[in-house]
């Protein structure tokens, strides 16, 4: 996925708010590189400052250093009528949505045509493609107070995408959303982005949303960027202690079972969904304690991870070890990690 | 009692106190909307913001809403026989309603349009919109059920206030309240004008709750 050009690139930038409390460094010193056709997601908790990186990408905030390119030309150094321009090649959908509420979903998708100089009779038949796009051609007419969240954001998806952008920013577009609806949201993404290669930067809080559709993530941690890299890296191999508050279930506590050692075992689509485990415990021949577990079966995949608590006895424990590695499993030994 | 004379003088009072309504209502928004479009615009949170400009506003603002009416009417003698020429008449009531009127709907206008989700607003800018843009498209339209509630506030208010205006020379119902029910005792009459003017106020008012209804797709 590696470009030579990425279609994002901000440079050190740092975003500072004046308060009546003094200076409140928001970002500081963020570096990152997002490739044409990445998913490219952005994880931290509330309040470490994601979402005023996703502003400052099309300058809803303005960073107060750095520089921030947009396929190649600087942001910050565009004319106000440029920026405008610049703005419409990023679409950008929103927790709560946004819609115009006096305005049916149809007029909805058509605003930013509009706003942009497309004729009406024009704007009106590129809305309506992208209604049968995201599933809701039948609700043309009703307006957002009619519609249920995850139609909603369908509409504010097919907004975002009237005007053939480059890049679509999602603040925290699912967080409003049940399980269910975020799933069938995400997939909508994910497809957008394999039909159209079109750049998806994800904000959220949410591990889950990130493995589910992401390739490359950045974790936020008190306004830093704290880690970067692919999905499937950092969530085998969490470096940061951010990372690893992420990834490890329920966070890393301090809890520990005196001398046992555990592996976490993170199953990442590639092993088909056999019984594992079982036949581990079979082969070698002596119990496992299964500590956590928290897996899918994704189209006859496993995704997800486990955490087991080896024998007491080293020679069993490096049995069962040595027999994950051997099966192509991505298996961490986490002494003393424990909930 | 009530013979033709007084009907007709009493028509006479309902056409005038509608004109001065109307009238006022029209030119009180001619400037009240743009006052109250600026006010938002320039706020510190607004899209625009402009602080001296902001300040500057809300001063003449507060400064005219807070001058009793009957007070502003007899201040402006001298402005209004500039304008229309005389300081008695509905013509010249007109003049002292929009001045009293115009900050009154600037309040009215600013409290609808802050109602707009920030958020959309927000979505508006990420889209490209320019400034004109989002006041024409996204903050005027959201609004538009908030102003015509505000509009039939407006008018109900600017009625009342033309009603007082019979205490100094101007027309309508309110005059004839003042000239025959306060100075000649008829309290007949003055009972009438009351009923009248209930029924405008009314009616005003159920026409704006229903178009506010009508233009709602909130619920």
């Amino acid at each position: 996925m590696s470009g030579e050009n990425p279609i994002i690139q901000i440079i050190s930038m740092d975003k500072t708010f004046q308060t009546k409390g003094g200076e409140v460094h928001a970002l500081t010193d963020i570096n990152l590189a997002i490739e044409k056709g990445d998913v490219f997601g952005i994880i931290g908790a509330s309040g470490a400052g994601k979402s005023t990186l996703v502003r400052c990408i099309n300058l809803l905030e303005k960073p107060t250093q750095g520089s921030i390119l947009f396929d190649g030309k600087d942001l910050m150094s565009l004319s106000k009528s440029q920026l405008m321009e610049a703005r419409r090649s990023m679409g950008m959908i929103f927790q709560q949505f946004n819609l115009l509420m006096q305005k049916t979903a149809l007029d909805n998708i058509c605003f930013p045509l509009q706003i942009s100089g497309v004729s009406k009779a024009k704007a009106q038949q590129r809305a309506w493609e992208l209604l049968e796009l995201v599933g809701l051609s039948n609700r043309a007419k009703s307006y957002p107070a009619q519609l249920s969240g995850g139609q909603k954001q369908r509409v504010a998806i097919a907004r975002a995408l009237a005007t053939n952008p480059k890049v679509l920013l999602c603040d925290e577009a699912t967080s409003a959303l049940d399980p269910q609806t975020t799933s069938s949201i995400l997939a909508l993404l994910k497809s957008i982005n394999q039909q159209f290669g079109i750049t998806i930067i994800i904000i959220t809080h949410e591990m889950s949303v990130i493995e589910e559709i992401c390739n490359r993530v950045a974790i936020i941690d008190q306004s830093r960027i704290a880690e970067v890299g692919d999905v499937s890296e950092i969530f085998a191999r969490p470096q940061s202690q951010a990372a690893q508050r992420l990834v490890y279930p329920n966070g890393e506590r301090p809890v520990t079972f005196e001398g046992t050692r555990c592996a976490r075992i993170v199953f990442d689509g590639r092993n088909s969904f056999e019984p594992v485990i079982a036949n581990m415990v079979l082969d070698c021949k002596a119990a496992v304690n299964i500590l956590y577990a928290d897996t899918k079966n994704i189209d006859g995949k496993a995704v997800g991870q486990m955490v087991i608590q080896l024998p007491k006895e080293t020679l069993a424990a490096d049995k069962i070890m040595n027999y994950l590695r051997s099966h192509d499993l991505t298996v961490e030994e986490v002494n003393g990690y424990v909930r | 009692m009530f013979d033709k004379v007084v009907i007709d003088m009493l028509l006479q009072g309902i056409l005038e106190s509608l004109f001065m309504v109307v009238f006022s209502t029209l030119f009180a928004y001619l400037i009240g909307l743009p006052l109250g479009i600026v006010l938002v615009v320039t706020d510190n949170e607004g899209i625009r913001p402009c602080g001296w400009l902001n300040s500057v506003l809300n001063v003449i603002v507060n400064l005219t809403r807070s001058v009793p009416f009957l007070i502003l009417a007899v201040a402006i003698i001298p402005f209004t026989r500039f304008v229309v020429g005389t300081s008695i008449g509905p013509k010249a009531t007109v003049v002292s309603l929009v001045i009293a009127g115009a900050p009154f709907v600037a309040r009215l206008v600013e409290g609808s349009i802050q109602e707009v989700d920030k958020g959309v607003i927000e979505a508006a800018q990420s889209m490209g919109a320019t400034s004109m843009q989002i006041i024409l498209r996204v903050m005027l339209s959201e609004s538009m059920p908030s102003l015509i509630n505000g509009c039939a506030i407006a008018a109900t208010t600017i009625l009342g206030y033309s009603a007082m205006a019979g205490f100094c020379g101007g027309g309508g119902l309110g005059a004839i309240a003042v000239n025959y029910g306060y100075y000649r005792y008829q309290s007949d009459i003055m009972l009438v004008t009351v009923i009248l003017l209930i029924i405008i106020v009314q009616i005003i008012q159920e026409t704006g709750m229903k178009l506010t209804r009508m233009k709602d797709k909130r619920k």
